[in-house]
């Protein structure tokens, strides 16, 4: 039995040397292409393959051709964890990108050490890079950059009481950690602290309360389509305390489902809801000009942040790779460690060994919806 | 009578016997590490599924609960030995005994309900362990999951490697199956056969039926629950979505697949719908519908499930043979 297993080992060994003489890189992502998570998954796919194919018709990294493998995990945990072990026991890829939830994240992270292969998450929960895993990084801005610019936003405005109102999911749980701990570190007093389901239709009972405490403004933490109908109640119920929505909304999908009710309220979002108006020379102007065009042209429809966070991790990559002239696991995470201020579409990374975010609150800027479009607030 | 049953169980333990080797053998055929992964989850599964066949298969009792089981034991297990640093062998048993406890509450009332009612009860029941999963955050860790759980670890031996987790799993699922062949060729086994044929007739011969019926219902949720700490501490990792009510939904498919009535059969059937999704990988964005069909057609083409298709296959080669 044994001698029969050594064989097999040797057959793989030979097949996989093999296959590193047509010297391609193999590059693996477990995705949320179907499920609950799809419209994270999708774009975030979609991304990869017009990557893939942009960079090998340009010759490849450093003259090697780019293979991607995409399996997706349908949004399953499970699912997650064998795409996972298939990369990397049998594809044996050498770096992967993904998944695209956090949980996924946390559940498949710990095979990553041991298997001396880097992964570079789509997801942006703070457990994931805090403490940092040395084999473990991640392209979204993490929620505390999020809550950070939105108490920034409400310094300068002169509130005091502040109301949050969260979405009991993951995200919504991730946010809801996070401003408990900033709002009373940066000096405002937390009145109310309500939540809903993912998949309620009315949230007017929360937003009465809410009212009741009579806050300077409401933040509101959430994914579609829980934030429109809060943003929809509030005009119902003639509500005019402001409203502060995540990040997670920042899509033009938000604004279809609000409507007339998302006029006037402000968020973070990352520089891709708003291309046009980033001033010439910001250092994301070209990247992001460039990765709208392509992928609009490739695929006919627009663009997403979500598919921004598979952007950036293809390109920090490429980065680490040309930047070590290696592709070799060991090499790619050591070398995207030494990436500074490399702009991407959601930011401009600086990894280091602390550091496996490499983004800062300055990869927010604040926006409002004005007559159903972004607009930058200066 | 008693020379066939006694035929019958020998046949039972001829099965298992080698059921088990090939269970001990099949690593030796695994290129690597993936494919024992989809085997300890098949083992996982297919002890939900050795439990459900008993209570679906043999009492007529439909559970929609189970996921239910599975999870609380699961995180019962995972509070103990992370948050609270009890051993891991010490609270993979306290979760099986507190699940077994509960199952025995669930049981009490909602046995007294039939047929769909049941169903509803244990739905019910269900997602409201699925809302409490997610909504006690600073238990659970809420939708975003429990980090951190210990590695399995038998008699303060932790199990680092995969190829030890699955003969763990693979001695444990046996041991459930050799329960379940003796259970069935005992008195309770002929027992439940009664009160599936008729309740009322069972009733009238004396069978307390309220009794067999709770004493299997919380057999059955005793393999969940014991699945749930092993799945828990083998994966490090557990969240809400693992045990949601679309699991207990995919356990009675992999009763009804395979057979509903064979303890083997249900065993396939939980192999089958676990690796089935990972073969049709390669047929990227129609895998879905493709696993549709195939349980669709499996349906429609073996209405006795797997286990009654091969039979049927089985002795028609035979009479070919005897012609």
């Amino acid at each position: 039995m044994k001698a029969a297993r050594w064989i097999v080992v040797l057959l793989l060994y030979l097949l996989c040397s093999a296959s590193a003489l047509a010297e391609s890189i193999k590059i693996g992502a477990v995705l949320s292409v179907t499920g609950p998570a799809s419209f994270l998954g999708e774009p975030e796919k979609n991304t990869l393959l017009m990557l893939r194919d942009q960079v090998n018709s340009k010759g490849g990294i450093n003259g090697q051709q780019v293979e991607v493998i995409v399996y997706d995990d349908e949004s399953d945990v499970n699912k997650c964890v064998m795409a996972a072990k298939k990369l990397l026991d049998q594809d044996r890829v050498s770096v992967v990108v993904g998944p695209s939830i956090s949980g996924n994240t946390l559940a498949i992270a710990k095979f990553f050490s041991s298997a001396q292969v880097p992964l570079i998450s789509c997801a942006a929960a703070e457990k994931i890079v805090r403490p940092v895993d040395p084999w473990i990084f991640n392209t979204p801005q993490l929620d505390r950059h999020a809550v950070t610019k939105i108490l920034l936003d409400a310094q300068s405005r002169k509130y005091s009481k502040l109301a949050i109102l969260t979405v009991s999911d993951g995200y919504g749980q991730a946010g809801r950690g996070v401003l408990k701990e900033l709002i009373p570190a940066q000096g405002f007093a937390l009145v109310a602290d309500e939540s809903f389901g993912p998949k309620d239709t009315d949230m007017t009972a929360q937003l009465t309360k809410i009212k009741g405490t009579s806050p300077d403004a409401i933040i509101c933490w959430g994914t579609n389509p829980g934030p429109a109908v809060v943003a929809r109640n509030r005009t119902q119920l003639g509500l005019t305390t402001p409203l502060y929505m995540s990040h997670g909304v920042a899509s033009n999908k938000f604004i279809e489902l609000a409507g007339e009710a998302a006029e006037g309220l402000i968020l973070p979002a990352g520089r891709l809801v708003a291309v046009e108006q980033v001033p010439a020379g910001h250092p994301q102007k070209r990247v992001l000009e460039e990765y709208v065009a392509n992928y609009t042209k490739t695929y006919n429809t627009p663009v997403s942040s979500f598919g921004g966070y598979a952007h950036d991790a293809f390109a920090l990559v490429r980065e680490a790779i040309i930047k070590g002239g290696s592709a070799k696991p060991s090499d790619i995470r050591n070398n995207l460690e030494k990436i500074s201020s490399f702009a991407g579409t959601s930011g401009v990374y600086s990894y280091s060994s602390d550091n496996h975010n490499g983004l800062d609150e300055n990869a927010f800027i604040m926006v409002t919806i004005e007559k159903g479009a972004w607009k930058v607030m200066q | 009578m008693q020379n066939g049953y006694n035929v019958a169980y020998r046949r039972d333990m001829f099965w298992l016997a080698g059921f088990f080797t090939l269970l001990m053998l099949a690593p030796f055929c695994m290129p690597n590490n993936y494919y024992l992964t989809i085997l300890i989850l098949c083992g996982l599964h297919a002890m939900h599924a050795v439990g459900l066949c008993l209570l679906v298969g043999h009492a007529g009792q439909i559970s929609l609960g189970h996921a239910g089981f599975y999870g609380l034991a699961a995180y019962t297990s995972a509070y103990l030995s992370t948050t609270l640093g009890l051993a891991v062998g010490l609270s993979m048993v306290a979760g099986v005994v507190l699940t077994v406890l509960i199952s025995l509450l669930v049981g009490l009332p909602s046995l007294k309900l039939k047929g769909h009612y049941l169903a509803m009860a244990t739905l019910g029941f269900g997602i409201i362990l699925s809302i409490l999963f997610t909504e006690t955050v600073d238990i659970t860790g809420g939708p975003s999951g429990f980090v951190g759980i210990p590695r399995l670890s038998i008699l303060g031996q932790e199990l680092t490697t995969d190829i030890a987790v699955y003969r763990a799993v693979a001695v444990v699922l046996c041991l459930m199956v050799w329960l379940s062949f003796n259970v069935l060729h005992s008195r309770i086994g002929r027992a439940l056969r009664a009160l599936h044929t008729s309740e009322k007739a069972a009733q009238a011969m004396g069978v307390d039926i309220a009794r067999f019926k709770l004493f299997v219902f919380v057999l059955s949720a005793a393999f969940s629950s014991i699945s749930g700490v092993l799945y828990a501490h083998y994966l490090t990792f557990i969240a809400p979505v693992s045990f949601g009510f679309m699991f207990s939904v995919e356990l009675i498919v992999m009763v009804v697949l395979g057979g509903m009535v064979s303890v083997p059969g249900s065993i396939v059937g939980a192999f089958f719908v676990t690796i089935l999704p990972e073969f049709l990988r390669a047929f990227e964005n129609v895998e879905v519908v493709l696993f549709g069909a195939i349980l669709i057609l499996c349906m429609m083409f073996l209405p006795d499930g797997l286990a009654g298709g091969w039979n049927r296959l089985w002795s028609r080669f035979r009479r070919a043979v005897h012609e």
